[in-house]
């Protein structure tokens, strides 16, 4: 089998386990090329019929092409979107202008706790890779969540061959991962390969285009002409510069990552 | 054009230096983005020490500040003619279930050893550990020849004692290679500071190394993971283990010896005529046949029988033992298992080898021995290994995984 093909197996035989043994699960989606391959994949595990809702936690900054793109795929793929937004601190006029720790957590970490809450989800499907950030390095394909939300990673439980930790206590959900064995370059392979409608701000436009999106104020493109898919992966075959070199809330301190994933940050 | 991934774990004693290894290795293969270097290196400033290697894979706070792995990584490694997944483990004796998490991800290890110091309690057990699990494809580096300024007397001595133990194990090392990480000694290029050596660095021991292929000539062994009600149709999903299947074969569902035939093989919007060894699909039998999670399809001649009563070296990593008499629950591709133990033999200290009892009544953390157990329901295993899902299992108790085991 060749190499991509077996990642994909691999991503179908996870999605399923995690439908099997949690029964109460959805998918997040950010509408970024990750989430968008794995809700790809998602369709195929599961016949077309994701038995599941698809979430987008919208924190209002996000690029006009990102709705665009969520409306039109959701309406086409028959997806079950559920849209949450924390409207308390929107109203309270929270955005990226004041301090970008605060606003990721309030807008994006909050949204999703209080959605979990109020669905009574046991596990929530992310699409995280190992090779993003030396953070997500070090997670579990199904990581287990506190009630109030806290990853404890300093004693994650063990995680041997495919046999995967289901059993989560009362109030708990588990993060399932899916994805985490793929890098930037497979998921770029494997759209080229399956032909995977994608939002437009990865190709570049005028000399830039962007490598990770979210939301418009906290994104920056970097140098490219690749403007097909097929360029970016002759793109990054060569390049050294870091995929999340154009996220804010990377730069900010080494370990805001950190910080704000043990608080629940996807 | 993407290759085929070959996945190492690496493995050894605290502070021999894996992690430095590894950031040398990520250093010495240019398979660092841009500025990295330069974040580790302030990074270290500000907690007041040199630079150093292991902070590129040693991300959380804590690790840094105590200089010492946590938790198992895994980092993606490109040289010219290979890619590999590098999964590396703690060295702590607390930390064994996370390096137990990344080694049953492995096709091959590293394991390094300190030359100062030698065999340590951890490098016998990751060793004990690797060989458990099967992984027959060892490579071993003495780390640390600056140390000794590359003299040869110190790694032959070194060498001899951990050939000893190797012999005990019956493990054979592919290659023992002195290296320096820190100095970049015998990683990437070979240096005039050991002369006297003439093996492969340790990239060409790796490049040595072949991929795993899959054999499409096993039996087939297929566990139902769910089954989905589709438009009508009873599809039952899994990930095909080993063998092939192909539609209108006759096969045999497990533990029920039902007999039945394959009506098609289903993928998202397309019916391939056959599937192998690690495709997840689905399967339509013909006419109506009740199947549920954790059956196992298999050939339909196959000779392999349910059992309520077997047995399997097991390694415990909880702090609180296993009794005989205790309940379990234990986890084989996609059945769960709901028993007892019914004994223990051979208990052993996974370090040093030494048996402690030949049938006990408990196991405490971190030993390992011959465990038999009586299933309430009939369990598809079978003695053919590690590397087979049915040949080996973790062992729940209180809602965790606490052990892990080879059917024997």
């Amino acid at each position: 089998m060749d190499p991509i093909s077996e990642l994909e197996n691999k991503t179908i035989y996870i999605l399923r386990e995690a439908h099997n043994r949690f029964k109460n699960t959805a998918l997040l989606w950010s509408i970024g090329k990750d989430s968008t391959v794995m809700l790809w994949i998602a369709r195929k595990a599961f016949f077309g019929q994701i038995p599941f809702p698809v979430i987008h936690i919208d924190t209002s900054y996000k690029f006009k092409e990102i709705y665009a793109f969520r409306d039109r795929y959701a309406r086409e793929w028959g997806l079950d979107l559920l849209v949450s937004k924390n409207e308390a601190a929107l109203r309270a006029g929270m955005s990226p202008q004041k301090e970008k720790f605060a606003c990721c957590h309030a807008l994006k970490t909050e949204a999703l706790k209080s959605t979990i809450h109020e669905r009574d989800l046991k596990a929530l499907f992310l699409a995280i890779r190992r090779d993003e950030h030396g953070i997500r390095a070090k997670e579990r394909y199904f990581s287990p969540r506190t009630l109030d939300f806290q990853w404890n990673y300093k004693d994650q439980p063990a995680e041997l061959w495919n046999l995967y930790q289901s059993e989560i206590g009362k109030g708990e959900h588990s993060r399932v991962h899916p994805m985490l064995h793929w890098t930037e370059l497979d998921i770029w392979r494997y759209v080229e390969r399956e032909k995977i409608p994608i939002v437009d701000l990865y190709l570049a436009k005028n000399g830039r285009r962007y490598r990770s999106i979210g939301c418009a104020s906290c994104c920056s493109p970097v140098d490219s002409r690749a403007d097909t898919i097929r360029k970016i992966v002759k793109e990054l075959e060569t390049t050294r510069v870091a995929e999340r070199s154009g996220r804010a809330q990377d730069k900010e301190n080494a370990y805001t990552m950190q910080k704000l994933r043990s608080l629940g940050y996807m | 054009m993407s290759r085929p991934l070959l996945k190492v774990a690496l493995v050894g004693h605290v502070d021999h230096g894996k992690s430095t290894l590894l950031g040398r290795l990520l250093l010495d293969t240019h398979s660092l983005p841009d500025g990295k270097m330069k974040e580790i290196k302030s990074i270290s400033k500000d907690l007041g020490k040199e630079a150093e290697l292991a902070y590129l894979t040693d991300q959380f706070r804590e690790e840094r500040e105590n200089n010492m792995t946590i938790d198992t990584t895994q980092v993606f490694l490109k040289t010219q003619k290979a890619h590999y997944v590098i999964i590396d483990s703690p060295g702590h004796v607390e930390f064994i279930k996370n390096m137990l998490t990344g080694a049953t991800q492995a096709d091959a290890a590293i394991l390094i050893v300190d030359v100062l110091e030698g065999l340590q309690e951890q490098t016998r057990r990751h060793a004990f550990l690797i060989d458990m699990l099967g992984i027959k494809k060892l490579i071993v580096v003495f780390n640390k020849m600056d140390l000794v300024k590359y003299e040869k007397a110190a790694f032959v001595e070194k060498k001899a004692a951990l050939m000893k133990f190797f012999r005990d194990l019956n493990v054979q090392p592919l290659n023992v290679i002195p290296v320096s990480a820190k100095e970049s000694v015998n990683i990437s290029k070979k240096s005039p500071q050991t002369r006297w050596y003439r093996g492969p660095t340790l990239l060409e021991a790796l490049e040595a190394l072949a991929p795993v292929v899959n054999s499409s000539r096993a039996c087939l062994r297929f566990p139902v993971q769910d089954v989905y009600e589709i438009q009508g149709q009873k599809i039952l999903v899994g990930q095909v283990l080993s063998g092939q299947v192909s539609a209108g074969q006759r096969v045999m569902l497990l533990p029920s010896m039902q007999s039945a035939a394959i009506r098609s093989i289903e993928a998202f919007g397309k019916s391939p005529k056959k599937a192998a060894a690690g495709e997840s699909i689905g399967l339509v039998l013909k006419g109506s046949v009740p199947v549920s999670r954790g059956e196992v399809i298999v050939e339909n001649k196959c000779s392999l029988a349910p059992t309520t009563c077997f047995s399997g070296n097991v390694f415990w990593i909880s702090d609180l033992p296993l009794k005989v008499g205790a309940p379990v629950t234990l986890r084989c591709a996609t059945q769960e298992l709901r028993g007892r133990v019914t004994g223990i033999r051979n208990r052993m200290n996974s370090s040093t080898l030494e048996v402690l009892e030949a049938n006990a009544c408990q196991l405490k953390v971190n030993e390992t021995g011959a465990v038999s157990f009586v299933t309430e329901k009939p369990a598809i295993v079978e003695g053919s290994g590690p590397l087979n899902g049915l040949g080996r299992f973790v062992i729940e108790q209180d809602l965790r995984v606490q052990g892990a085991g080879i059917i024997s």
